[in-house]
């Protein structure tokens, strides 16, 4: 656990939770993290990030790529702090500007797989211009959104997916603005695949972001995750593990959604998983290859 | 070449394109608009890319993420925009990733007066983004040299691996000058970066005065790219005694290379005890109230600083040294004079401003050769 978390939230370090010597060993998706980066990571124990970089790594690993054409680029948060530990070529960069950075070297590097990974806050509020513009330019980059609810980082403010009325530290009396459907905006804007699964269900999770990853376009997977330490304290949400459980019980798959009636689907609040739109539109990149061939072969 | 009519926005767009950029990213903005419009329609001539960005924050990103990939990038805009770049400034001066951005001055505070000159943004591209950091910014007095800046803001950048700022005005961008401008096959920048992967990469390598070579992203190093205070392989670091053997070799790096940096132009007179130091389109006033004052006996000498970042604060003290009263004209209420005054003290300074989008003439300049 990170100082700054610890500072925020006044936590003791349990020594007991640190993991065992040999955890690097015992672990295939482990194996694949960075060599020379220090462990444990800044995440409080318990965490949901830490299954979404599983999940990225083994989808990488099952697409056969190479980890030097691979990518991550992110933007300021707990969960843009990721790609650090992972062993491709990683840019850590400024809150919210993820997908910009990941435009402009995707644009260089047409034949990389760039990965934009991104909080909730990142991604929507102080990103949300270039989330939909990378989205509506159908760019080649692969943006997972991990979804907590809050401001993890900066100690549970809310973000734009905090639900109704629920509390955060600046809002002591309950949320009074709606939250975004993170996936409605992402087909809204023109994304050429879109699919939202949780931490719980992290085999699905491997699965829609390989699939995102194999699309020629802009791919969004959201990663609905919990910040125990933030959120889930002033809401009452109890442990880590209650919180990863909930999303057991709280959401729906896109099949049993669609066995619902038409009320029972009105009146759903449950969180349904899936994948919303798989298409294909021209990809930015090729576009612009296609263009330069036009110039380059004497049109005007 | 042949001579040819242009605008110094115009020559801006060639000088980057016989300087090897092949990644553009921008937001329109007046007085800056053409050099978008020039490389939308040079760069895929030449196999380069040109993307209009949502907003500049997101344009300087994206000519960040390019260099990154490997290519020579560069964005330009104007007052606002530049307002809105400065976060993702600071972000290439501290992961020390080369990039030009090109501001072409016009009228402020805030929206002031887009189609008015000015050089109000002195200040600002040197201490615009937050913390200490080094920074390089190179100002044309006339079309040609804007192209010849540019060039030399490309080697510049990718030589100290800083982003390096283009600080023209409205005047020199719009102002057309028949030009001959070089062959550009003529123009060879030598190559910084590691384009193969070729034993051990220490990204950060941490030798003072040192500038470690930059990787492209995909040759095979697989590293880390931080702004947050990193240690020598880029990865993030709490710790004081990796810190401070970074922020020696990064505040310090351009100090040992001024010689190659520091571009001025200096008409000296004997005995001269007045003096004129201007830069940009004030420059030109300067040489035109020079030769008055000439003409009317006065001896006067004129210096024209070409890079304004670093300040050249050896030759500027030195020319305090040599006389007696320096006149500084600038379409700002005295931005750099502020740094002249460190120099020379300010008993030695005179200050000719003018902020309202109107040049300062050349009569005011003779006018503060009497006083
Ligand atoms: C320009 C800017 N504004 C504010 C911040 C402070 N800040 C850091 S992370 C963050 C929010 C992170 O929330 P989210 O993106 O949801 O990521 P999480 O930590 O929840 O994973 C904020 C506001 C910043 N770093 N930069
Ligand atoms: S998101 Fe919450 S639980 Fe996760 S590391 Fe950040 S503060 Fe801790
Ligand atoms: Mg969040």
């Amino acid at each position: 656990m990170n100082d700054h978390i610890r500072e925020a939230h006044g936590l003791e370090v349990d020594e007991g939770q640190l993991p065992a010597e040999d955890w690097f060993e015992r672990s295939e998706t482990l194996q694949k993290l960075r060599r020379n980066k220090k462990f444990p990571t800044i995440w409080c124990s318990g965490c949901g990030i830490g299954v979404v970089m599983g999940a990225l790594i083994r989808a990488i690993d099952h697409l056969g790529l190479k980890n030097d054409d691979v990518a991550l680029v992110a933007g300021i948060g707990c969960s843009a702090r990721m790609p650090i530990y992972m062993d491709y070529n990683t840019l850590h960069t400024t809150h919210g500007r993820a997908l910009a950075f990941a435009t402009g070297l995707k644009i260089a590097r047409p034949d990389m797989k760039v990965i934009a990974i991104m909080g909730d806050g990142d991604a929507l509020a102080i990103g949300g211009n270039h989330f939909i513009h990378a989205a509506r330019r159908n760019m080649g980059i692969t943006a997972i959104v991990i979804n907590n609810s809050i401001y993890g980082m900066t100690g549970g403010q809310y973000s734009p997916t905090t639900p109704l009325n629920s509390r955060a530290t600046t809002a002591p009396y309950g949320n009074i603005e709606p939250p975004f459907p993170i996936c409605d905006l992402a087909v809204a804007a023109g994304a050429s695949y879109v699919a939202r699964s949780t931490v719980y269900h992290a085999l699905e999770l491997d699965k829609f972001i390989s699939e995102a990853i194999s699309k020629d376009g802009f791919s969004m997977v959201e990663a609905v995750s919990y910040c125990h330490t933030t959120y889930g304290r002033i809401n009452k949400l109890g442990t880590a593990a209650d919180m990863m459980r909930a999303l057991k019980d709280t959401s729906i798959s896109q099949t049993a959604y669609g066995n619902l009636s038409p009320e029972e689907k009105t009146n759903n609040t449950k969180i349904v998983r899936g994948n919303f739109v798989n298409i294909d539109r021209p990809q930015y990149t090729n576009s612009y290859s296609s263009l330069i061939t036009r110039i380059q072969g004497g049109e005007q | 070449m042949s001579i040819k009519l242009m605008q110094g926005n115009d020559a801006i767009g060639w000088g980057a394109i016989a300087a090897g950029c092949r990644f553009y990213a921008g937001y329109p903005i007046t007085p800056s608009t053409e050099v978008a419009e020039i490389l939308s329609r040079e760069l895929p001539k030449v196999g380069g890319k040109f993307i209009q960005m949502e907003d500049e924050i997101a344009s300087m990103a994206a000519i960040i993420g390019a260099s990154v990939g490997g290519l020579k990038s560069m964005t330009a805009t104007s007052g606002p925009g530049f307002s809105l770049m400065q976060e993702n400034i600071g972000y290439a001066a501290m992961t020390e990733i080369p990039c030009v951005i090109v501001d072409v001055q016009r009228l402020g505070p805030s929206t002031g007066q887009p189609t008015a000159a000015s050089q109000g943004d002195v200040m600002q591209a040197r201490w615009g983004t937050h913390g200490d950091h080094p920074i390089i910014a190179l100002s044309p007095t006339s079309v040609r040299q804007a192209f010849d800046l540019t060039v030399k803001a490309f080697e510049l950048s990718e030589k100290y691996r800083t982003p390096v700022i283009l600080l023209t005005d409205e005047i020199i961008g719009h102002m057309r000058e028949p030009v001959d401008l070089p062959d550009f096959k003529t123009i060879q920048l030598p190559e910084y970066r590691l384009t193969k992967k070729d034993g051990e990469y220490i990204p950060y390598r941490n030798e003072p005065g040192d500038v470690p070579p930059l990787a492209n992203f995909g040759v095979g190093y697989r590293y880390h790219i931080t702004a947050l205070f990193h240690d020598q392989q880029g990865f993030s670091t709490q710790r004081v005694d990796e810190i401070d053997p970074w922020l020696e070799r990064f505040n310090s790096k351009l100090d040992k290379h001024l010689d190659d940096i520091l571009m001025l132009e200096e008409d000296r007179m004997p005995g001269a005890q007045l003096a004129i130091l201007s830069y940009g389109a004030s420059a030109r006033t300067s040489r035109h109230a020079m030769k008055l004052a000439r003409a009317r006996g006065q001896k006067v000498d004129l210096m024209t600083l070409l890079t304004i970042w670093p300040f050249p604060e050896a030759q500027v003290e030195a020319l305090g040294e040599r006389v007696d009263r320096i006149i500084v004209p600038e379409m700002n209420l005295g931005q750099l004079a502020y740094e002249v005054e460190r120099m020379v003290g300010r008993k030695k300074v005179k200050r000719v401003t003018r902020a309202n989008g109107e040049m300062v003439t050349p009569q005011m300049v003779l006018d503060a050769l009497e006083g």
